[in-house]
């Protein structure tokens, strides 16, 4: 295994234990809004964790495009359709219902735990050690990602441009108020 | 720390499952399956260190689908909301053929 | 052996004569199917595909005598002239290229065979079949016969066809089936072979059923295809058993790795045998000949050319080109013969019996058949295929002979307006007043196929006789052992066998022509006025096989007649070809037999035949002959004879019937009905519809337990992986 000193091995734990202990009370809000906001508890907390890991652009690219954007449409629906408040009959399902949802979430843990231990080679590199590093160094933060992005990946880029205006377009039919779609 | 990411993701992923499983309030069970691709995130980010460059460039993919997917999906669950007046699940079995 | 004869036909001494024509033999005949095909197809176009009026008529006398077309429709067949030129013209045309190819042959020493391939026809892995022909002594003696034979009967046929609808589709099939009788002979492989085989088998089927609006010539039809299939499958296994053991199909390729195989070994014995099968099945051998007697359900000139002169001799021939197996496998050549030897016999002494003259000469076909069988089977290869020429001769005679006196007899009835069995002895009588030049011509088919010298069958069952009390002394057959017993005392009996079926047949013959032509008539006096003979296009065929009856024997003269001519020119001729593989059977001594033991031989044939027509004259008399309507039945043995032993009912009983109540109640009821249909057809229907319902009801359209499915799918996936 790397050695990695006890500084960066406490705020790898840190901002582990606060993303699930943020991401159990996100789950647990009976008020959406809330929820929304331990949610962007849990994607600051992994941002961080990114960071750690050497992928710097993605931590940006977390906060801007998860936190930032994604989230605040999420609030922006639930503020349009008026759902602040906790509804006075709850959402989440009964006594039985939360046992066998955790069973069930125990044993898929048990399954990826298994699958890890034999699927995932740990600590073998494939690329050579602290390659990453080397990577940032030589082409910075974003260049690293870019490089392979627009030389490997340019084809499946060009895809999900398509992809996207593809979602515009269904978002602005989906979301156009009923009265102008009549005939 | 490749051990650990790897666990911090499975944790959070298995959140989002019983979040999905629990809740009935379909924006909340949408986040739910956000938190879930954050794990997956996680994993390839975690991976990339050892495998090269392309699970970060794979990150990239995710997030850009997990935003065409929170403008449909949102779309969605307003026309629902529009016949409905509510986002609950119980209420929504539209799907029946 | 013939080991080297992969040469190169380039640098064959037949290449570049009329022999690399050898193609168009086989294509010429193609060339007339084609042609009259197309003729009838537009005949049918023009006067529609069922023309009531013409089918009707035609139906009526089929009825009436199962024989013959009709004289009610005076209206001509389409196409007549064009077919009647065509049809036999293209045969004229094969023949003479025949001839020309013969005539280079005794040019040329050739000791191989001249291949010429055409196409690569089959490659498949180690399988590499090309589509060759050979040309070699056998199968030049065996193209002159079709197309020689052939020819005559074509024109015979000009004459006989000639008010039937159905003018041009019957020449149409009759190109047909020398087409792939040619291919039969000249096929460089046994593939090509069973082309041929399994060709004229279907012509075969064709033909007799040509009249197939009558059941009865349909179901004969379908009879001789079923019972043949039984035999092909034996064909089809030896070859299966030579591919699989030698890994060639070549006639040349086999010859030359045959001796790989032990001498008298299983698996050459069992690879004889099952050629023998098919060679019991389309010869008409014991125990697959039921169905050549209701072969002649066809027309006569299809039962001269088909049923007696060419196709019932493809097993001969399978024989003697597989010499060089058969020689190997003393089991399998002792059998082959015993089985001609009892055939022989049992048929003969069937012919005795009946009253159809049709079915005697079917029988005596079966029987005639057996003989050459017996010939082959004790490795007189020459000789059976001596005995195989002249039976083409003589028999081919007595059929279009029989044509012609059904002919007349048909036009007599016709005036009378009778309904009486034209084909049947007992309604004829005293026909040599009207018919005298048939009379005389059978009479010398007659004679030559009872053995009197100096026809042609005297020549050649003598022949085949000889041989057998030769090889029993002096060849590996004599020492061989079949079924516990000496092939020395198998021989002798065979031989002992061949002289009584020789006597019945002297015997069933003078019957025959006793009943048909001497004594008075037992027609009407208005019948008889209008019995007359055939006109000359018929009658012409029949002089000239007259003659080859006549002289057919100097074809190969034995040496006790050296006076007469060269002796043993087929022997000759054929040496190349089965010169060896008769040598390894009479262990490479060429036979001597002392001129006092072949006089011997000769004399008992001879005494056997003239005993056997003189038994015939003295115990028939034809003037105690009543028509057929008031004949009384037959008592005992003579009941035995005529109803043929019961074979038939036997079989239908033990094979046939078995075979129905099989099909109609296991496999129809219990395996088509039942397990088919209601099982798995009906059965997966319901499958299906079941599942639907539980799809329907899972169907709940409430997400959450979408989402619920998905996880616990996502779970079993996983688990999957997880527990490997």
């Amino acid at each position: 295994m790397d050695n990695y000193g006890l500084f960066y091995q406490f705020h790898f734990y840190l901002f582990g234990i606060i993303a699930i202990v943020a991401a159990v009370t996100f789950v647990t809000r009976r008020s959406p809004v809330a929820a929304a906001m331990w949610l962007v508890v849990t994607m600051f907390c992994l941002a961080a964790e990114y960071v750690m890991l050497d992928a710097q652009f993605i931590a940006a690219m977390q906060v801007l495009l998860y936190a930032g954007a994604i989230m605040v449409i999420f609030l922006f629906v639930i503020m349009l359709l008026n759902l602040g408040e906790a509804s006075d009959v709850t959402d989440i399902r009964g006594v039985w219902g939360k046992l066998l949802a955790g069973f069930v979430g125990l044993v898929l843990l048990a399954e990826v735990g298994i699958l890890t231990r034999t699927g995932i080679p740990s600590g073998q590199y494939v690329v050579g050690r602290d390659y990453l590093g080397q990577q940032l160094a030589k082409y910075g933060a974003v260049g690293a990602v870019a490089r392979p992005l627009y030389r490997d990946y340019s084809l499946a880029f060009e895809l999900t441009s398509v992809l996207l205006l593809v979602a515009i377009a269904g978002a602005v039919i989906l979301g156009r108020k009923e009265s102008s779609s009549a005939r | 720390m490749l051990a650990e990411s790897l666990g911090l993701s499975a944790i959070l992923f298995v959140i989002g499952v019983i979040g999905v499983l629990t809740r009935r309030n379909a924006i909340i069970i949408f986040m739910c399956v956000e938190l879930m691709l954050n794990a997956v995130n996680l994993t390839f980010v975690a991976l990339s260190r050892y495998y090269g460059m392309g699970g970060q460039v794979f990150v990239l993919f995710v997030m850009t689908v997990a935003a065409a997917e929170a403008a449909v999906g949102l779309a969605i669950i307003i026309s629902i909301f529009r016949h409905k007046q509510t986002v609950d699940l119980r209420n929504i079995n539209v799907l029946k053929g | 052996m013939q080991a080297q004869s992969m040469a190169l036909s380039s640098s064959h001494p037949l290449a570049g004569t009329i022999a690399a024509w050898m193609w168009l033999l086989p294509v010429l005949p193609l060339l007339g199917f084609v042609i009259n095909g197309a003729l009838c197809l537009r005949a049918r176009a023009r006067v529609g595909p069922a023309d009531p009026d013409m089918v009707h008529g035609e139906h009526d006398a089929s009825v009436a005598a199962s024989e013959h077309s009709s004289h009610d429709s005076h209206v001509a067949p389409p196409f007549r002239s064009l077919v009647s030129l065509i049809g036999p013209g293209v045969m004229l045309l094969s023949f003479l290229l025949a001839a020309a190819m013969f005539f280079a042959m005794r040019g040329v020493d050739m000791s191989t065979p001249f291949i010429q391939r055409y196409w690569s026809w089959m490659p498949v892995g180690d399988l590499k079949v090309d589509f060759a022909f050979q040309l070699d002594q056998l199968s030049m003696v065996m193209v002159l016969i079709i197309t020689g034979v052939g020819t005559l009967i074509h024109v015979f046929s000009v004459g006989y066809m000639r008010d039937d609808p159905g003018y041009a589709r019957f020449f149409a099939y009759l190109n047909l089936f020398v087409f792939f009788m040619l291919l039969l002979v000249l096929g460089a492989n046994y593939p090509i072979l069973f082309v041929g085989w399994e060709g004229v088998g279907l012509c075969s089927y064709l033909l007799i059923g040509f009249w197939f609006l009558d059941k009865a010539n349909a179901d004969a039809g379908k009879k001789a295809f079923i019972v043949n299939r039984i035999g092909d499958v034996g064909v089809l296994i030896a070859m299966f058993l030579i591919f699989a053991n030698l890994g060639t199909l070549d006639f040349t390729g086999v010859a030359a790795s045959a001796g790989s195989m032990p001498f008298g070994g299983a698996l050459v014995t069992t690879i004889c045998l099952f050629l023998f099968l098919g060679c019991t099945g389309k010869s008409a051998q014991l125990p697959l000949y039921v169905w050549l007697p209701d072969a002649m359900a066809g027309p006569t000139p299809v039962s001269a050319l088909i049923h007696a002169a060419t196709m019932v001799t493809a097993g001969v021939y399978l024989i003697v080109r597989s010499s060089f197996l058969f020689s190997m496998s003393p089991v399998a050549c002792i059998t082959v013969s015993v089985v001609g030897a009892i055939t022989a016999l049992f048929a003969a002494t069937i012919a005795i019996k009946q009253w159809d003259i049709k079915k005697v000469l079917a029988y005596s076909t079966i029987s005639q058949l057996g003989y050459m069988f017996v010939g082959v089977g004790v490795g007189a290869y020459s000789a059976g295929i001596f005995h195989l020429a002249t039976h083409a001769f003589f028999k081919a005679l007595l059929f279009l002979g029989a044509g012609s006196v059904i002919y007349a007899m048909h036009a007599a009835y016709h005036h009378s307006g009778s309904h009486e069995d034209a084909q049947d002895m007992r309604n004829m009588g005293g026909m040599r007043k009207s018919m005298p030049v048939t009379w005389v011509l059978m009479w010398i088919a007659t004679l030559a196929i009872s053995g009197i010298p100096p026809f042609a069958g005297f020549f050649s069952k003598d022949s085949i006789l000889g041989s057998v009390y030769e090889h029993a002394d002096n060849s590996v057959l004599g020492g061989a052992t079949w079924l516990g017993m000496s092939g020395h005392t198998v021989l002798l009996a065979v031989y002992a066998i061949g002289l009584a079926a020789a006597f019945l047949t002297a015997v069933y013959m003078t019957r025959m022509m006793l009943y048909t032509f001497h004594g008075t008539s037992r027609a009407s006096d208005d019948e008889q006025k209008h019995m007359h003979e055939a006109p000359w296009v018929m009658t012409g065929p029949l002089v000239v096989l007259g003659a080859l009856s006549l002289f057919g024997g100097w074809l190969n003269l034995p040496a006790i007649t050296s006076f007469l001519g060269p002796v043993g020119g087929l022997d000759h001729w054929l040496d190349p070809v089965v010169g060896s593989a008769t040598r390894a059977i009479t262990n490479g001594v060429a036979l001597e037999t002392a001129h006092s033991t072949e006089a011997a031989l000769i004399g008992a044939a001879i005494v056997i035949a003239v005993l056997g027509i003189a038994v015939a004259f003295l115990a028939l008399k034809p003037s105690s002959l009543v028509p057929k309507a008031q004949s009384p039945a037959e008592h005992g043995f003579e009941k035995v004879l005529a109803d043929k032993y019961y074979v038939d009912e036997a079989y239908d009983a033990a094979i046939v019937r078995p075979t129905y109540e099989l099909s109609r109640n296991v496999l129809w009821r219990g395996l088509d009905a039942g397990i088919i249909d209601n099982l798995f057809v009906n059965g997966s229907a319901a499958l299906a519809r079941g599942l639907g319902w539980l799809g329907a009801r899972a169907q709940t359209g409430s997400t959450g337990v979408y989402a619920w499915a998905i996880v616990i799918g996502a779970i079993v996936v996983l688990s999957a992986f997880s527990f490997r």
